[in-house]
């Protein structure tokens, strides 16, 4: 017997990178996803998502309000981008603000999941001077006075797997609960272990051998890493299939996993001189 | 008369809404209207100039190597750099780009694009795919091939973003596009992992690809005379050997109705008539960015970028129809053959047919390319140009991307950037109406069109021919 999830994939104020991140999920990949079993016996469907759909205009819209209604408490909402919260027209689909969509949604779905940065935390959108109040679900839900539960899963964009473990969560059980999330509504088994960590180029930082400019061999710190305040297993999924990713590509990690980001105290090519925003666990 | 609101547009990247107006069955005027403000080009003033290059990105998740190209042309120019970029910086910054393309055009024709075209009638994703259309004009084994084609191209567009991630770093949000260069020093064994998927890539676009837009063309033969606008302009794309737009791959350039004209980008101006800003027409370096969501007249978030006061369509037809006329040799000749075996000439690439058919001449001949490139990267050299940041500078990065004309320009003051503007592809196609009451080219292509009781299913037709990217349109 196979019994299906619907899915719900809400677009804010965002730029379709978590969308994309999960089309290059590999194994399983996003055919899987969307016509097989994704754990035994269970199965996901997608029901809406804008940039994929078929049906547009008024018909789209129709399927969005009507989930609520016809799969009320059996439908995952995964929202991609911040929530504009200034003008009521800086984000809109259809009539509706973002923001009213969000609340209808929410109060039905099983399980939110914010993807990706901007949705988590408000990222790119709200980085200063902050132009439409955007922020992130949990803070937008917080402010209407809604304190539903949020599983943030943060990144610009998140590495697939992030999503998919969540997911598997949601679908498998157990719903991620207090122990199993940190403080920041993000999984402990995803975001546990700062980069530094599992630095290929840990053994250059512990000897003090250092990149001065971009194309050359050591740690990247002095190019402005932030691989030491950042939570992810980049180092050890790798992206793209494992092929490469930013610190074996010669690029100094920017922290995008962080709520910080993109506003560091230091700028994204300058070294971390403080310690401002460094957290223990 | 009545007005139909298609909102949202769907299968585009983004937040569009199209509103028509249709009397006796034909559209007597249309509005597009970009339905979601961010600003990152106010996000980006005050910070440090480099922070241009990962922030830029951000615009698009998409097309984000487009953005990363134009703020490294900008960078390297404000930096003085320009005239050293070493090979291996160019030709890497090429081939990443330009498999971020391939996977752009893979994705809007089959994942994007078919559901118009194609039934999926009782084929698996049917409820989620369905388009709403009685009966497409293929048969029903066609479609079934064309469904498993939508599902072959989800992994071919994977693979393309592999190849990035490959030499980039990874994707979504490349990393190793870098001002000067790229920070990346790939080994042999990448460029070998490279070569393969290319491989891999171009095989399915010569022998899958190409013929299903073939097939599309022959049987949607009529929509080579809809959505027709005319006027193409385009920056060029992929720098070969020398500097100015000319010198690309796909040379930059401009056409009225036909006839080449020499492309002057200081003839651009930015207007905010029907746009839900404070301000007037003005170039960009000249057009800081002050949202007014309630100004009067305004319709669209989306600006009205105008040359010389008209509306220029910018994308894969302008790209091909210059192409054709200036680029390689090679180059006319794959797309003589191609344009042949859909009958039809150069003047027919601006409609929606000829949108898609340029798509498909541009990947194979772009796929071709990137295998000569690879060879010409040298292990032994250098990968970038160092650099010293000024404090007082200015740069202007031109590029085409995968959906047109790419403009980023960038001004440091005190070491710091006073001021960042973009005008992306889609801010030329869905422009709203400007000053003088002339439509932005999408509005254009829609208005005049018969659509009987179609009005959703022909006018999204159109309106995804152009590719709109709605993250790039409005930042």
């Amino acid at each position: 017997m196979r019994t299906s999830l619907s899915l719900v994939w809400f677009q804010a104020a965002g730029c379709t990178g978590c969308s994309i991140s999960l089309l290059n999920a590999d194994y399983p990949s996003i055919k899987n996803l969307l016509l097989d079993e994704v754990v035994p016996g269970k199965a996901l469907a997608l029901r809406f998502h804008l940039t994929l759909m078929g049906p547009t205009g008024q018909p789209a819209l129709e399927v969005l309000q009507k989930i609520p209604l016809e799969a009320a408490g059996d439908y995952i909402l995964i929202v991609e981008g911040a929530v504009p919260t200034g003008a009521q027209n800086f984000g809109k689909v259809g009539e509706p603000s973002m923001a009213q969509h969000l609340l209808a949604l929410v109060e039905k779905a099983q399980a939110v999941v914010a993807m990706g940065t901007c949705a988590a935390f408000g990222g790119i959108p709200a980085a200063s001077p902050n132009p439409t109040r955007a922020m992130g679900v949990q803070e937008f839900l917080h402010k209407e006075n809604r304190n539903l539960p949020v599983v943030n899963v943060p990144g610009c964009p998140p590495h697939p797997r992030w999503l998919l473990e969540t997911l598997v969560h949601l679908l498998a059980g157990p719903v991620p609960g207090p122990k199993d999330l940190d403080e920041l509504g993000r999984l402990k088994s995803v975001y546990s272990k700062l980069i530094h960590e599992g630095c290929p180029r840990r053994a250059d930082f512990d000897v003090g051998r250092f990149a001065q400019a971009f194309g050359e061999e050591g740690c990247l710190y002095e190019l402005g890493c932030k691989g030491p305040y950042t939570w992810a297993l980049c180092p050890y999924h790798a992206w793209n299939g494992g092929v490469n990713w930013c610190i074996k590509a010669g690029h100094p990690c920017i922290g995008c996993t962080e709520p910080e980001f993109p506003d560091f105290p230091a700028p994204i090519f300058r070294k971390v001189t403080e310690p401002a925003y460094r957290r223990t666990k | 008369m009545r007005v139909i609101a298609v909102d949202p547009v769907t299968r585009i990247e983004g937040h569009l809404k199209v509103e028509l107006t249709v009397e006796d069955g034909r559209i007597v005027r249309a509005r597009s209207s970009g339905a979601l403000f961010r600003g990152i080009e106010i996000i980006l003033v005050g910070r440090h100039p480099l922070d241009a290059q990962r922030i830029t990105t951000r615009i698009c998740g998409v097309c984000p190597i487009a953005h990363s190209t134009a703020a490294f042309f900008a960078l390297d120019e404000a930096l003085g750099i320009s005239h050293e970029i070493p090979q291996n910086g160019r030709v890497l910054r090429n081939l990443i780009y330009a498999a971020n393309w391939i996977h752009n055009h893979i994705l809007h024709f089959y994942h994007l694009s078919l559901p118009d075209y194609a039934s999926f009638r009782g084929l698996p994703l049917s409820e989620f795919l369905s388009a709403g259309m009685e009966e497409g004009r293929f048969s029903s084994e066609e479609s079934e091939k064309l469904v498993q084609h939508y599902l072959a191209g989800l992994e071919m567009r994977r693979k393309a973003h592999e190849l990035v991630a490959l030499l980039g770093g990874k994707m979504p949000h490349d990393m190793a596009i870098v001002p000067g260069g790229v920070s990346f020093r790939p080994d042999l064994a990448t460029l070998l992992a490279f070569r393969a998927r290319l491989a891999e890539i171009r095989s399915f676009l010569e022998n899958v690809y190409v013929p299903d837009v073939l097939s599309l063309c022959l049987r949607y033969a009529d929509y080579f005379e809809i959505g027709r606008v005319g006027r193409l302009l385009s920056f060029g794309a992929f720098p070969e050997e020398g500097l100015g737009l000319e010198a690309r791959l796909f040379p930059g350039g401009l056409l009225r109705n036909g006839e080449p004209e020499k492309l002057d980008p200081q003839e651009i101006r930015e207007g905010v008539e029907s746009s839900w800003y404070k301000g007037a027409e003005a170039h960009p370096w000249e057009n800081p960015t002050h949202p007014d969501p309630q100004r009067a007249g305004g319709y669209s978030w989306v600006k009205a970028p105008r040359y010389r006061g008209e509306a220029y369509e910018v994308g894969p037809a302008a790209r091909v129809s210059l192409c054709f006329l200036f680029g390689s040799p090679e180059f006319r000749v794959l797309a003589r053959e191609l344009l042949g075996e859909a009958g039809v000439g150069l003047e027919a690439l601006s409609s929606v047919m000829g949108r898609h058919l340029s798509r498909a001449i541009e990947a194979v001949f772009l796929a071709k390319r990137m295998d000569a490139w690879l060879s010409q990267v040298d292990l032994a050299q250098p990968v970038a140009k160092s650099f010293h940041l000024p404090r007082e500078a200015e740069g202007q990065g031109l590029t085409d991307a995968p959906r047109g004309a790419l403009g980023h320009w960038l001004r440091i003051r005190d070491g710091k950037i006073a001021h960042y503007q973009v005008i992306s592809p889609t801010t030329w196609n869905a422009s709203p109406r400007d000053e003088k009451g002339n439509p932005g080219p999408i509005e254009e292509a829609l208005e005049g069109t018969k659509v009987g009781d179609n009005a959703l299913l022909v006018a999204g037709r159109i309106v995804r021919s152009f590719d709109p990217c709605m993250a790039c349109a409005v930042q």
